[in-house]
């Protein structure tokens, strides 16, 4: 019979090798990007890849130029944090400052059932409501575009700003408000200019998440801003660096298949710079407490 | 020629839902005196103060009965704008409480709250206040850095300096000292001196000493009563009643 000791080693042992299954799977798509994806970048030119202005991909003369992809991505997620910060600091401060009892309980589970709504939903509410509206709006041929995906964007990272925003601003002492207060401020005043800014660095961490999320989201942007692999206009149809890998992959092959895996790599290393701005806003936020 | 008091209270009744805290407190306060209110934890003294500036109302069902002048504005009433009131009466915690941000930007933060937005008024405002608080030249070479890398009794007269930078009448102080050593209560005891030149000052304490050094006038607190209230030589050494004096021996409390 074993000994407890030998159990307790041969549990942890187990459990060491459930946790090297997440570093190993980080470390072979890593591996697997860059050796997927950089003999296309190296065929196509890395200058020719990132800032040609045209995609055409199944021509006979095909063009690789996947700059109209980065910066749909960009300006979309741009315009989500643009219009999704403030409403969703907004709602924080409402959440963890004012809203009591069971205002706050119905406020909080909204909230949970919305991050939880698969991408797929968000893309179809969008496809049936937002592009026929922006369509009538601005008199458009069609509402498919850019602007359709940055309003499903600032919805869909709005649940992680505002639970994390508003657990940063729970943080914070009752006792600066009350300093606030008691110095003739009012409560909103106490919340601008005291609250938020001493939850700054949870603030901004949520921040960098929505980024994060903005950027990774594929699904629901592709059913709502055209796909076509235009450079981005507010009112065109476009393409962003996930929805041209998803839409030309089933049916790609040869340098065009290899050339979406060198987006996959661009895309893999946008989020790796977002992460590593995460960490490096919560160590410092972690340095000035 | 008896001056006029600068906060006058009537019957000052008090509930939290349906406890009792303060019962039929009736005292005036004169201006450019200290005044100490003691008593053992929990008899009320930290809720009457917060009657004075109106932070009782962050709790939810506070009543009130009777009548709390601060010179002719009812203190009480619905209908005040309470900021007015509070930039009149300041108060100052018992633990310290800076906001975090530069030295500068604590003590700004009044004046500007109150609309003050010129850059050498508000130069002016932060030097004055600071010297008021005796912590001028422990922080004039570095206003711009964070007030949290003070010490704890820098802190402390720093909130003080915070409270006066919006010229108030009267300041209301919740244990100042409690949570300080010994060297920097002294400080802030000798600070009560001159500072009860410019302001009224309402100091709850717990330490007898303290309130013998540096108050004009004590007032004991006893289970939401006033039990005694004088001036504070008279308190101490003949107090009229005998729970007074039970508590300023120490025999309870």
């Amino acid at each position: 019979m074993p000994s407890s000791k030998t159990r307790e080693v041969s549990i942890s042992a187990l459990l060491l090798a459930v946790t090297l299954v997440c570093v190993a799977a980080v470390l072979l798509i890593t591996v697997y990007l860059m050796w997927a994806g950089l003999p296309a970048i190296s065929e196509i030119g890395l200058g020719n890849f990132l800032l040609g202005k045209e995609w055409a991909s199944t021509s006979s003369n095909p063009k690789f130029g996947i700059l109209p992809f980065i910066l749909t991505s960009v300006y979309g997620t741009f315009g989500a944090i643009l219009i999704g910060v403030p409403i969703g600091i907004g709602a924080a401060v409402f959440l963890s400052k004012i809203a009591k009892g069971p205002v706050k309980r119905i406020l909080t589970s909204a909230i949970d059932i919305l991050a939880g709504i698969p991408s797929v939903i968000y893309g179809l509410i969008g496809m049936l409501t937002l592009v026929p509206g922006i369509r009538k709006l601005f008199g458009l041929p069609d509402g498919a575009s850019l602007l359709a995906a940055i309003i499903v964007l600032a919805v869909m990272i709005l649940p992680s700003i505002i639970k994390l925003s508003a657990v940063a601003l729970d943080s914070v002492p009752k006792e600066y408000e009350e300093a606030s207060l008691a110095l003739g401020s009012t409560p909103m005043e106490a919340y601008l200019h005291v609250s938020i800014p001493a939850a700054r660095s949870g603030i901004i961490a949520s921040i960098v998440l929505g980024i994060g999320r903005a950027i990774g989201e594929a699904m629901a942007i592709m059913m709502v801003s055209g796909n076509v692999a235009n450079m981005p206009s507010l009112f065109g149809s476009v393409r962003f660096l996930t929805t041209a890998i998803a839409s030309e992959m089933s049916y790609s092959s040869g340098l065009q298949r290899q050339a979406l895996f060198s987006i996959a790599l661009v895309l893999f290393a946008f989020i790796m710079i977002v992460n590593a701005l995460l960490h490096l806003i919560l160590k410092k936020g972690k340095k000035h407490e | 020629m008896k001056q006029e008091p600068i906060i006058r209270c009537r019957k000052l009744s008090l509930w939290y839902s349906k406890t009792q805290a303060l019962k039929d407190i009736t005292i005036d306060f004169y201006p450019n005196s200290v005044n100490a209110l003691i008593g053992p934890s929990g008899c009320g003294k930290s809720t009457f103060i917060k009657t004075l500036n109106r932070l009782n109302d962050l709790i939810s069902e506070v009543r009130t009965e009777g009548e709390v002048f601060y010179r002719n504005t009812e203190i009480r009433d619905p209908g005040l704008d309470v900021t007015d009131l509070r930039k009149e009466i300041g108060m100052v915690f018992q633990k310290p409480n800076p906001f975090p941000m530069s030295i500068y930007d604590n003590i700004a933060y009044g004046p500007r709250t109150h609309g003050i937005r010129n850059r050498s008024e508000l130069d002016d405002i932060v030097e004055n206040a600071l010297k008021s608080a005796a912590l001028w030249d422990e922080t004039s070479d570095r206003l711009r850095k964070s007030a949290m890398g003070l010490s704890g009794g820098q802190q402390q007269r720093l909130c003080i300096a915070r409270a006066i930078a919006v010229q108030p009448q009267v300041l209301l102080m919740d244990e100042p000292t409690s949570a300080l050593d010994p060297i920097s209560t002294a400080k802030i005891e000798e600070l009560l001196s001159v500072l009860k030149e410019k302001f009224t000052i309402i100091i709850v304490t717990h330490n007898m000493q303290q309130a013998m050094r540096s108050s004009d006038t004590t007032s004991f607190f006893l289970l939401g009563e006033l039990v005694e209230s004088g001036n504070t030589e008279q308190v101490f050494s003949h107090p009229h009643d005998k729970r007074t004096e039970d508590y300023i021996t120490g025999r309870f409390g």
